[in-house]
C-alpha cells in the first residue's frame, strides 16, 4: 500500500490576532507561529497507521517555500518514508485549483494506491484541493472522511454529513480521501526520530521539473478586510472581579440564577 | 455577460425526503442575482422519489430541471457529478450555486474542474460589480473577510456557506422539465453503503436550559473540571466545539455545530471558543449568548450578546464564586 499525503504549512490563526499587511492581500505573519495544517496532521497519522497495518510506503508532498521543510521533517520523524517539496518560487498567488494542478503534475508519475489530504486548510479555508486533485488524476474520492478500512482493491470509508449523521461508502482504489479532524490521535515524534529525520533527504522540485510553468489561477484575492461589525456583543469592562460580578448580576436579572 | 441567457442554476439538496435549508438560501440568492441580471433562476432536482421535493421548490424558481433515477436515490457526489456535468454542458448557465455542505464540498470542486470553470468555495457574499462577479469569503478562521474575483470565463460556480444568506419564500411558478438521467446505475467506483446514525449519549444537550460550551482555549483536558464547576453552579451542562471532541476530551454527543448538535438554550456560554462558522451554526439562536475569549477580534463576539475579553482561567473561578454568592 503506497500512500501519498499532501500537507500544508499554515499560520496558527485560531487563537491569534490576525492583521492585514500593507499589500492588503495577505496577513502579517511575523508574529504568528506555523505548523502543519490541522486536518493534514490527521491525514498524515492515518497514512502512517495504514502503513503500519499493511506495509508499503508513505510519501509526503508539500507545495511551499523552504520554511515548510520543518513541517515536512516532522512528518518524516513521525513515520513517513520520503518527501517532496515543490518550490512555490515563481508561481505567485495560488488558489485551490492551482495548488491541485501543481500536485497533479507532481503525483501523476508516482505509483500510489491512496492519496490522503486534509479536508480544509485553516488559512484559506477552500476545502478544494483534495477533491479537485482527484478529478485531475481521474480517480474517485470522498471528503470529510472519518474512517478508512482497506480491503482488496477497495476501501470502505465513513464520511461526516450533518447533525452527527455519517454515511458509509465503498470506493475503488486508487482513490483520494480528504480526511476530517478527529479520525485518529496524531502521534508526537520522539526526539531520536526527529534527530534522525533531520538527516533525511527532501527532494525539491521546481516548476520546470514538474512541467508546469504557470499554474492556472482561476480566482484571485482582491483584498482582505476586517469583517463588518454587526450587532456586536456588549463587552463587559474591567478585571475578572468586575466582569464576573456584572455577568452574575445579568444572570440574576434574566432569571437564570 | 457570458453564458447563454446568463441563467442562474441552483442545486436543490435533499436527503431522506428532507430538503436542506441551504437549498432555499441558494434559491433566494439566485432570484436576487437573476433580477439584477434580468435573467432567470433554475432549480436542479436530482433523485428518486422526489415528487414532493419538486412540488415544494416549484414556486421558488422560474424553471425546475428534474432528473429521476434509482441510481440517484442517495446524494452521491460522483453520481451527481456525472448528471450535473451533462446538464451544465448542455444548458451552459452563467452561474451555478451549490451549498458548501457535506455534499457540496464533495461535489463542487471536481464538477467545476471537469467543466473547466472557476469555482469559489464557502462564500458568504456574492456581488455583481460592473458586470463582474465578486465573492466574499472568510479565511483565517473567520477573522478576516476576503473579496475574491474570478478569472475571465463564460461560466462560474460558487458554493455558499450555510446560514449566511437569507431564505425567503418565492412566488414564481416554475415550469417543471423532465430530463432523462444520463446515469444508468450508481458508479461502481463509489457506492453508497449505509447511513450511520449519531450515537446517543448520556446527556441530551439539546434539552438543556443552560449550556457551558468550551473550546480550544481550555488547553488541557484537566481544565474541564473548572468548567464543570461553573456548569454546576448554573445548573447547566457541559458542551463543546469540535477540537475538544477531536482531542477525545468530550464525547461527540456534546459537540455543538453543523456536524454536531443544534441547540437553543436560555443561556449559552462560549468559553475559549473563537467561533468558527461551523460552531456558530449550531448555537446562534440561543436566547442569551455570553463569550469569554482573550482575542477581542474572535468572531464569537459577533454573535454573543455579552462578552468578556480576558483569560478564561482568570475569569471562570471568580465568576463561579459570584454566581454562588448571588444565589445565596
Amino acid at each position: 500500500m503506497d500512500i501519498v499525503v499532501c500537507i500544508k504549512r499554515v499560520p496558527e490563526t485560531a487563537e491569534a490576532e490576525i492583521k492585514v499587511d500593507s499589500s492588503g492581500k495577505d496577513i502579517l505573519k511575523e508574529r504568528l507561529t506555523f505548523d502543519i495544517n490541522e486536518s493534514d496532521n490527521y491525514a498524515l497519522e492515518e497514512a502512517i497507521l495504514l502503513k503500519e497495518k499493511r506495509g508499503g510506503t508513505v510519501t509526503l508532498i508539500s507545495v511551499g517555500p523552504p520554511e515548510c521543510e520543518d513541517t515536512i521533517r516532522m512528518g518524516l520523524a513521525k513515520g513517513a518514508d520520503q518527501a517532496i517539496r515543490v518550490s512555490n518560487e515563481g508561481f505567485g498567488e495560488l488558489d485551490g485549483f492551482a495548488t491541485a494542478e501543481i500536485l497533479k503534475n507532481t503525483i501523476q508519475d508516482l505509483s500510489y494506491d491512496l492519496i490522503l489530504t486534509g479536508c480544509m486548510a485553516t488559512d484559506d479555508g477552500y476545502s478544494q484541493v483534495g477533491p479537485t486533485l482527484a478529478e485531475l488524476l481521474g480517480i474517485p474520492h470522498a471528503v470529510l472522511v472519518t474512517k478508512v478500512d482497506l480491503q482488496d482493491g477497495n476501501a470502505r470509508v465513513e464520511r461526516e454529513l450533518e447533525g452527527g449523521l455519517l454515511e458509509a461508502l465503498e470506493i475503488k482504489l486508487p482513490a483520494l480521501f480528504a480526511i476530517q479532524t478527529g479520525i485518529n490521535e496524531p502521534r508526537y515524534a520522539s526526539l531520536i526520530a526527529i534527530r534522525r529525520a533531520a538527516a533525511k533527504e527532501i527532494k525539491v522540485l521546481n516548476a520546470q521539473a514538474i512541467g508546469l510553468e504557470r499554474p492556472t489561477l482561476r480566482t484571485r484575492v482582491e483584498n482582505l478586510f476586517p469583517p463588518p461589525v454587526g450587532k456586536r456583543a456588549e463587552i463587559l469592562k474591567g478585571g475578572a472581579e468586575e466582569t464576573s460580578k456584572r455577568l452574575a448580576q445579568i444572570y440574576k436579572s434574566k432569571g437564570i440564577i | 455577460m457570458g453564458g447563454e441567457m446568463g441563467k442562474i442554476f441552483t442545486l436543490v439538496e435533499h436527503r431522506r425526503g428532507q430538503i436542506h435549508d441551504i437549498s432555499f438560501e441558494l434559491l433566494t440568492k439566485g432570484r436576487d442575482l437573476a433580477a439584477q441580471l434580468n435573467s432567470e433562476v433554475v432549480a436542479l432536482v436530482l433523485g428518486h422519489g422526489t415528487e414532493e421535493v419538486v412540488e415544494r421548490v416549484k414556486g421558488e424558481a422560474h424553471q425546475v430541471l428534474w432528473v429521476k433515477g434509482e441510481s440517484l436515490k442517495e446524494p452521491n457526489a460522483e453520481a451527481y457529478q456525472i448528471v450535473l456535468s451533462h446538464i451544465l454542458k448542455e444548458y451552459n448557465p452563467f452561474l451555478t450555486l451549490i451549498g458548501h455542505t457535506a455534499l457540496g464540498m464533495d461535489l463542487a470542486p471536481p464538477l467545476a474542474a471537469s467543466l473547466d470553470i472557476p469555482l469559489a468555495t464557502d462564500c458568504v457574499g456574492i456581488e455583481l460589480e460592473d458586470k463582474r462577479v465578486i465573492t466574499i469569503r472568510q479565511p483565517y478562521n473567520g477573522k478576516l473577510n476576503a473579496r475574491v474575483s474570478f478569472a475571465d470565463a463564460p461560466a462560474f460556480m460558487i458554493t455558499l456557506r450555510q446560514g449566511s444568506f437569507p431564505s425567503e419564500e418565492g412566488n414564481l411558478t416554475g415550469k417543471v422539465v423532465d430530463i432523462p438521467s444520463p446515469l444508468e446505475k450508481e458508479p461502481d467506483y463509489r457506492r453508497f453503503v449505509e447511513y450511520i446514525e449519531a450515537a446517543v449519549g448520556e446527556v441530551d444537550i439539546t434539552q438543556a436550559d443552560v449550556i457551558i460550551a468550551v473550546g480550544r482555549g481550555i488547553k488541557e483536558k484537566e481544565n474541564l473540571a473548572l468548567l464543570e464547576d461553573l456548569a454546576d453552579s448554573l445548573g447547566g451542562v457541559l458542551a463543546c466545539s469540535r477540537p475538544i471532541v477531536d482531542e477525545g476530551w468530550l464525547s461527540k454527543d456534546r459537540q455543538v455545530g453543523s456536524s454536531g448538535k443544534t441547540v437553543k438554550p436560555k443561556l449559552y456560554m462560549a468559553i475559549g471558543i473563537s467561533g468558527a462558522f461551523q460552531h456558530i451554526t449550531g448555537m446562534k439562536n440561543a436566547d442569551t449568548i455570553v463569550a469569554i475569549n482573550k482575542d477581542p477580534n474572535a468572531p464569537i463576539f459577533n454573535v454573543a450578546h455579552y462578552g468578556i475579553v480576558d483569560d478564561l482561567f482568570k475569569v471562570v473561578p471568580v465568576l463561579k464564586k459570584k454566581i454562588l454568592e448571588l444565589k445565596g
